[in-house]
């Protein structure tokens, strides 16, 4: 059945997108905000120690950011396979 | 009029407000009690959601953490946000596409199980209701702190609110009484953050203001200038922290794990019409908490720079007023070590255990410098002050000079942050009652009138109980905040991510994880917090992971154990893994 294919096709994709995106949030938050904080806080912007900024204010714009990249990746791939929901 | 009054006035006006929008949202059927229908706009959804999760401690307590522990504070920043990346992206959607009521609900039927689903609601009504002990007890303190009104009565009146839109409205109620919540608790919260970010640093952004240069003409940029005041009186610097990198970093996952699982909040994206709403939801509730989650770490410097610039090397006698008022209340205590008149702040505690005033029949015992006398051995080092971490966004506007109105906001922004949370919780409990266990396994027979009578009877126990334990506290509150992420993160999260993306996760493995996860992690947290306190320090931790960060551990735990014995058992049933197939696609 071709709409079989179609779905693992879809999932594969998901997959795909999940583990780019939760790379990105592992290496701003645990990354930039933890285990590279003290090196980073080398460098300053504005105020800010670099590695300080990312795990008190950065971290969390980007949490944002990669969920509206998120719904807008996944609101396009569902209607490319058809599984989008029918406006109600 | 002073502050008292102005208190009246804004929690009489936001009170009248949560009760009229109870009678206009009341709940009808089950469906409109557990998930408002499944009918919420994303929009009011995500402002429900962080009102949801923003409790008492977010509100009132988080700043004041953080403007002590510094950059180690990052642990709640990141721990209590990043948490949402995860629902997005690997929980909301598909649980919304399941289209049940309850996290016990998913649970059960995707591990086929009924002995699964107890587990789950045991596991949900665990960590509610340590969770709601915590937000009636923040109830009850705001009001005898502000309307001195006796912390008993404080709990008795937040209980009947709460009781009044929780068991009539249920989610529909809920939902709606939390949107106005949210915008009192953020309008109060970002009001004095612009005032003081104003004065400090000219800049009225507090998100740009804690990284801008102070006023005072030094050109210095005020975190270098915290740093350097830090350093002088013998602090690590603010920007650093004290804590051991592994232990920041187990303590944030547990964090951010724990609060995907939390199941108060995963239900709130059942109550949207469909998949794609789930996903943006979750995106608006972060917007929303981010607005506070940013701002508190700048309220943290504000409030650690004036409390030093205030009180440090300064004569008793020229504190300001609020000083006082503190004092009276046991929450800020001086002991002239020295007996030199000057307030000496430095590292370590001041005093053996909370400030005990010395009392002559009514009267507070004044000392040398009328300063409040308490009965505390002091101990050998050179600090002379006591700070609850607890006042310092309750005192901001006091330290900071700002008009009382600015103070009676923030008591009626706390109050709005407690019950908000409070409600949320309730409703998991009395549905984890009346569904998971009534209907799902004593009565499946039982009509849907029946069981919303259920529903309502649960809540309203379920407030009571609370309502008791807000004002008899069990001594353990504050440590067992530590065991609701900790559960939630070793219990809930792996269940539900191995359910959704390992179709062949059978119901031994997954109930074995659970159970295994559960109970190292409860052990670990019991014997340092509860059994051996006097214990817990970092030489006697696992590889140096605190209580609070044992959580990821568990979590790891019940992974490597479902995964072992999953393969010793048969694969769960065709129909089973056909529902999993389902919950992937939107349609």
């Amino acid at each position: 059945m071709t709409q079989e294919k179609d779905l693992k096709g879809y999932w594969k994709k998901n997959l795909q997108y999940l583990s780019v995106l939760l790379s990105i949030w592992f290496t701003v938050s645990y990354g930039f905000g933890i285990l590279l904080a003290p090196w980073l806080n080398n460098f300053k912007m504005g105020g800010f120690k670099l590695g300080f900024w990312f795990a008190q204010q950065g971290s969390i714009y980007v949490f944002v950011v990669l969920i509206f990249i998120y719904v807008y990746l996944m609101n396009r791939l569902d209607k490319k396979f058809g599984v989008n929901e029918e406006d109600v | 009029m002073d502050v008292q009054v102005w208190t009246y006035i804004l929690v009489g006006i936001t009170f009248a407000l949560y009760i009229g929008i109870a009678i206009w949202s009341r709940a009808g059927s089950t469906s409109e009690f557990y998930v408002a229908e499944g009918a919420v706009n994303p929009l009011t959804n995500g402002m429900a959601t962080a009102a949801d999760w923003m409790s008492a401690a977010s509100f009132l307590s988080m700043a004041g953490l953080i403007s002590f522990m510094g950059y180690d504070g990052t642990v709640y920043l990141m721990g209590w946000t990043g948490g949402y990346v995860l629902l997005a992206l690997l929980l909301a959607p598909y649980l919304r596409k399941f289209g049940k009521f309850t996290v016990p609900d998913f649970i059960g039927d995707r591990y086929y199980s009924n002995t699964a689903r107890t587990v789950a609601v045991i596991c949900a009504l665990i960590v509610s209701f340590t969770y709601v002990a915590g937000q009636m007890r923040g109830v009850g303190l705001v009001f005898s702190k502000f309307l001195e009104v006796d912390i008993f009565w404080g709990v008795i009146i937040g209980m009947a609110i709460v009781f009044f839109y929780a068991v009539l409205g249920g989610m529909k109620g809920i939902t709606y009484t939390q949107v106005a919540q949210y915008c009192v608790l953020i309008f109060a919260f970002m009001v004095p953050a612009f005032f003081i970010s104003m004065q400090l640093t000219g800049s009225p952004i507090p998100q740009i203001g804690f990284g801008s240069t102070v006023t005072d003409g030094s050109g210095m940029y005020l975190l270098d200038k915290l740093d350097q005041l830090h350093t002088e009186l013998g602090f690590a610097e603010y920007t650093s922290g004290t804590k051991s990198m592994q232990d920041v970093f187990f303590i944030t996952v547990a964090l951010m794990v724990g609060t995907a699982g939390l199941p108060h909040v995963i239900v709130r994206f059942f109550t949207v019409p469909k998949v794609k709403d789930a996903r943006i939801s979750v995106g608006y509730a972060l917007i929303f908490i981010a607005i506070l989650y940013t701002t508190a770490p700048a309220i943290a410097v504000f409030a650690r720079t004036n409390l030093i610039e205030t009180v440090s090397e300064q004569p008793y006698e020229e504190m300001p007023p609020w000083f006082s008022t503190w004092e009276e209340t046991a929450l800020l205590n001086w002991v002239d070590k020295n007996e030199d008149g000057i307030i000496n702040y430095a590292p370590g505690a001041a005093i053996v255990g909370a400030p005990d005033i010395i009392r002559d029949g009514l009267d507070i015992r004044r000392g040398a410098n009328n300063q409040v006398m308490i009965s505390n051995e002091v101990t050998a080092n050179n600090n002379e002050l006591y700070v609850d971490r607890d006042i310092m966004v309750l005192a901001n506007p006091e330290i900071a000079g700002l008009p009382a109105w600015v103070a009676a906001l923030v008591a009626a922004g706390g109050l709005a942050a407690a019950l908000s949370t409070a409600a949320g919780l309730l409703l998991v409990i009395s549905t984890s009652v009346s569904h998971d266990l009534i209907k799902k396994q004593f009565n499946k027979d039982i009509t849907d009138k029946a069981e919303l009578r259920y529903a309502r009877i649960a809540a309203a126990v379920a407030v009571v109980v609370a309502g008791y334990f807000g004002i008899n506290p069990p001594g353990f509150v504050a440590q067992v905040v530590a065991i609701a992420f900790g559960l939630a993160a070793a219990s809930f999260f792996p269940a539900i991510i191995l359910g959704i993306f390992y179709k062949k996760m059978n119901k031994q493995g997954a109930l074995a994880g659970m159970i295994a996860g559960l109970i190292f992690t409860l052990a670990y947290i019991i014997y340092f917090k509860i059994a051996f306190p006097e214990l817990n320090i970092p030489e006697n931790w696992w590889f140096g992971i605190s209580p609070e960060g044992i959580g990821t551990f568990g979590m790891l735990i019940n992974l490597i154990v479902a995964l072992s014995v999953k393969s010793f058992y048969p694969d769960p049933p065709e129909d089973v893994q056909e529902m999993v197939e389902g919950i992937r696609y939107p349609r």
